[in-house]
Formats: structure tokens, sequence, C-alpha cells
């Protein structure tokens, strides 16, 4: 803002309403967000909102250089839409893992540029945020990096630990934090940002080493939250209320959401961030309960054509083998032949939050079909097959009643309860939390292994043999 | 610079507020396309991107400009199209509910 003259031009009144008319189109994408029939008009509040932000930035006479704002905005543009019409639905948590990345990068560079510029004059304010600002968007850079290694499969999904590993991690962050304090102490010293950038960059790296895939939606969801709160305090250092809008309603989004993950998982912030999930050798041994129940496709065929309330449970599994179309094939003909289907979704299952619902989207499950733990679970003692695909630890019922086990106490889909259950697993191996599952073991339970894209394509033949079968 | 964070600090907490306020009724089935959503929206790091690439200032500061104006515009764009792509898959059902047995016409 232009506080040298006092007089301010027609422009600066502009600036100020499309501010304000940003915010409120913000406000609205995600108000209309919370309909599945009102969100895409949300998406074009949210690009107005956008497109007033920018344009009342660029009319107030402080932009003196065009010509690199133009090839950065053409060419950001051109990747930008590259991006987002060509990345499939199934590498969705990735590219989210990496935009945060890059938003982080943008906010931490100019708080840099902002801090290089002005070592002088800035006040003792503006140097604190920034300096927060900067160990904020530089280990969100990395860590979102991170984020995007483990989930596009390039770096282990396992958690990587090691003894006295969060003592190094705060150590590493006190530092971080006692130069910002430095930077403001000493304002006239610029020595003290080398040490900022390295340890933000750093920590994002050492932060995320030791999350484990099934702990992705809540990370993920705390990025997202640090990206947000970046762009804020970088609002804040330049005295910017857009930014300071846009970014705290980020920043509470993601800290919703990741505390809604955590929540599912009925584990606190600090256990998924510093406890390293995935670790616990399993309690239970599988020679305390009877063998498992193999079954075939054939069989499986036919509980499901006499079935007259079918539920899938879908999982990680069914993402990673890229099983959605052929299950939506399964149920789709299932429900033409009267069959009422239903999709039970764990807030957790997949890598994302919501990760499950847009992979069944793209697979044109319409989406009345998906439904929600709390509203699912009245319905398996009425469920005449269950069928589990690639999840796990969601339907373990040691959640319930085991206090000994990891997951106790976690929100569980009550699979167990249903009159069959049908269990699609690649082998006997334990899921994520590394523990046993006494679902596959228990009477009405039944175990079709073999990859979930295979299975589910032989059962959409199999059911498609049975007379009286319309395909 | 009092004034600067008084109106800064009132203009967080009621954003922070009508955030939390929205985005709580936001169901489950739309999670995704929320995170992508507020993805593109916190490329707004681009204003700031913007101001400082523009300001005329001396080789590395605009270089940075840049390098942010770039990767946020990348955000902006990609979330929004990507966004908008996720939400349009999403349908209801077209076929009334499943169990009044359905005359068969469909083909899939």
């Amino acid at each position: 803002m232009n506080e040298a003259t006092t007089s301010h031009d027609i422009l600066d009144w502009l600036q100020l309403f499309l501010y304000a008319g940003a915010g409120v189109g913000f406000i609205l994408a995600l108000k209309w967000l919370t309909h599945p029939t009102t969100a895409r008009k949300g998406i074009l509040a949210g690009e107005l909102g956008m497109v007033g932000a920018v344009v009342g930035t660029l009319i107030t006479g402080e932009i003196e250089q065009w010509i690199w704002i133009i090839v950065a905005i053409f060419l950001g543009s051109i990747v930008g839409t590259m991006i987002g019409l060509k990345v499939p639905m199934t590498a969705m948590p990735q590219r989210i893992a990496f935009s945060h990345a890059f938003g982080a990068l943008a906010a931490a560079l100019v708080g840099t540029a902002e801090y290089l510029l002005g070592t002088d004059g800035l006040s003792a304010f503006v140097l604190a945020v920034l300096g927060v600002e900067m160990l904020l968007g530089y280990l969100t850079f990395t860590g979102s990096l991170m984020a995007f290694g483990k989930l596009q499969g390039w770096l282990p999904d396992r958690p990587w630990v090691y003894t006295g590993q969060n003592l190094v991690n705060f150590g590493f962050l006190l530092v971080g934090l006692g130069c910002v304090v430095m930077l403001v102490v000493d304002p006239a010293n610029t020595m003290y940002l080398w040490p900022i950038i390295g340890i933000g960059l750093l920590y994002g790296v050492m932060f995320v080493l030791r999350i484990g895939g099934a702990d992705m939606p809540t990370v993920i969801s705390l990025l997202n939250s640090f990206a947000g709160l970046s762009g804020a305090a970088l609002g804040f250092a330049i005295d910017n209320p857009i930014l300071i809008i846009a970014g705290a309603l980020d920043g509470s989004s993601g800290f919703l959401l990741s505390l809604f993950m955590s929540r599912a998982m009925n584990r606190s912030f600090s256990n998924v961030l510093f406890g390293a999930f995935g670790q616990e050798k399993s309690t239970a041994v599988a020679g305390e309960h009877g063998p498992v129940r193999e079954t075939t496709t054939e069989e499986v065929a036919m509980l499901l054509d006499t079935a007259s309330l079918v539920i899938v449970v879908p999982g990680y599994g069914m993402a990673a083998a890229q099983a959605q179309h052929k299950v939506a094939e399964l149920t789709d003909m299932l429900a033409k032949g009267g069959t009422e289907v239903a999709f039970a979704i764990h807030p957790v299952a997949g890598r994302m939050p919501g990760h499950m619902n847009v992979l069944l989207a793209e697979a044109d499950v319409p989406y009345d079909r998906m439904i929600e733990l709390d509203d699912v679970n009245g319905d398996f003692p009425r469920c005449d097959v269950a069928l589990v695909i690639g999840a796990n630890d969601v339907v373990n019922p040691a959640a319930r009643h085991d206090k000994g086990s990891p997951i106790f106490g976690m929100p569980i889909l009550d699979v167990d309860k249903a009159a069959n259950v049908v269990v699609i697993k690649r082998s006997m191996r334990s899921g994520f939390a590394g523990i046993e599952n006494e679902l596959f073991y228990q009477q009405q339970s039944s175990m079709l292994f073999g990859d979930a894209k295979e299975v589910a394509a032989e059962l959409v033949h199999e059911l498609g043999r049975i007379p009286g079968r319309a395909r | 610079m009092f004034e600067q964070v008084q109106l800064g600090l009132y203009v967080f907490v009621l954003s922070t507020f009508i955030g939390f306020e929205v985005i709580r009724r936001v169901p489950p089935l739309l999670h995704t396309p929320l995170m992508s959503l507020t993805n593109a929206i916190s490329g707004i790091s681009l204003v700031a991107s913007l101001l400082l690439a523009g300001a005329g200032h001396e080789g590395y500061a605009t270089v940075l400009g840049a390098i942010a104006v770039f990767s946020s515009t990348m955000n902006v764009v990609g979330g929004f199209v990507i966004t908008d792509r996720m939400l349009r898959m999403f349908r209801k059902d077209r076929q009334r509910p499943a169990r009044t047995a359905d005359t068969g016409g469909e083909e899939s």
C-alpha cells in the first residue's frame, strides 16, 4: 500500500474493492464446496476472487517492470494447465503434495527477498514474521517434496526411524527458532538468514522421513496448512490483507483436515508426527486363530447374485491396483440386477482425505452410493455380503476390544457384523499398522487372494455367466 | 507498526474463524477437492510475488520474484483446473435407487 501519498487516487480505491471482492470470492468458493451440486459454482467464485486479487495488485502503479511478470505468468499458466489436465486421478495425492511444495517455495523466496532488500528498515515485528515465514516456507517445500517422493513410490513408503530422532529433530527446530530470534535482536547482521534457510530445508526432509504411508492423509493436510500460514505470514510482513485472508482460510482448512484425520485414527497429533506408526511388531500370532477360509470367484459371484444388500469397503489396495473401474462395473451390474449397493468410506482410507471418493467418482460411481463411516455402520447387520477390497486396519475389530492393539479405539467400519465377508487381498501380509486382522479368521469371512483389479474383472465375468443376469 | 499488526491480526483472526466454520461443513466426500481448491487459493502468494518481481529491484530480487510468480501461477492455474476436473466427475445416481428393479435398457 502506498503510504507516501496522502491522497489516494481512484486506482487505490479500486484495489481496495477488488481485494474485498476477492476475499468474498474465496469464502464463497469454500462455502459452496459444502455440497456437490454447488461445488463447481464455488470454483468459479474462487477463480474470480483470484483474478480480482491479481488485477487489484497490478493496477496501482507499484509494478514498474512487466517483462518478467508476463513471461513467468505465461510459463506458469502453461505448466499449470498441462499438469491440471494431464495428471491422472490416481496420482492425485502426489499432485497435491507437489503443488504444496511450489506454493510454499514461492512464499519462501519472496520472504527471503523482502528480508534481503530491507535489512535496516524492517521493524522487529516484520523481521520476526519474515523469519518464521521463511522457516515454515522452506520446511514445507522440502517436506512436500519428500511426501511427493513417497507417494510417487520413488522413496520407501515405510517410516525411516532411528533412536533419538525426535531429539535431533527438535534440536534442529530450536536452533532454527533461535536464529529467528537473532534476526530480530541483531537486524544489521544478515548472517542468520542462511541457517534459517538451511534448517528449514533440512527439517522438512527429516520431518517427513519418519512418516509412513498410512499417515500421509494427516501429513498432507498439515503441509496444506503450513503453505497457507506462510502465505498469511507474508501478508503480515508486506502489509497486504488479501494474502492474510487467503492464507488464513488455507491454514484453517489444512489444520481442520489434519485434525479430522488424526481423530479418525484415534491418535493425537503428536502421535502421528512423532510416533512413527507401523513400527510395532504384530501382537497376535496367526496360530491363535483357525486357518483362513479361501474362496473362489465363482462362489463369491453366486453369493453376490443372491444378496440384497452388498457393501463394498475400499482401501488403499484398491487404489494401488487401480481396480476402481472394474469394481464400479461390478457394482453397476449388481445394481441393475436389483441389488442394493453401497460403498463404505473410512475417512483415512487411502493416502489423502477423500481419496476413495475421488477414485470412485472417476469410475463413475454416483456419490450418493458412497457412505461415510457413521452413516454406514448401522447398515452392516442387514448386509448380506461385505466386500473388502484392499482395506485392512480400518476393518479390524481389534480396534473395538483389544486394549493391547496399537489401533485400539480407532473408529472402524463394522464389517464383521455382515452375514458374509469377502476379503480381496494380495496375500496374508498384515496391514500398515503391522498387526493381524482377526476379521480374516472369523466364521463368516472368506479370502479371495489376488490382484484387486483382476479379481474384480473375474467377478464381473462370473456374475455375467449366471443365467438371468443382465450384463 | 502498531496499526499494521492490529489490522492484520483482526483480518487473520476473523478469516481463520470463518474458515473453520465454513470448512467444518464440507463433507468428507469432497475433502480431496477441498484440498486442491485451498491449494489453488494458497497460490495467493502470487500477489506478493508480482509485487516483488515488478518493483524493478536489483537482479537477484527480480529473479527470485520471477521464480515465485512462476511457481504460484502454476499452483493457481493447475489447482483450479484440476479441482474443476475432479468435481465434474461427482454425479448423483442416474437410475433411481437400485432396489426398485431397473428396466435394464442400458448397456455398460
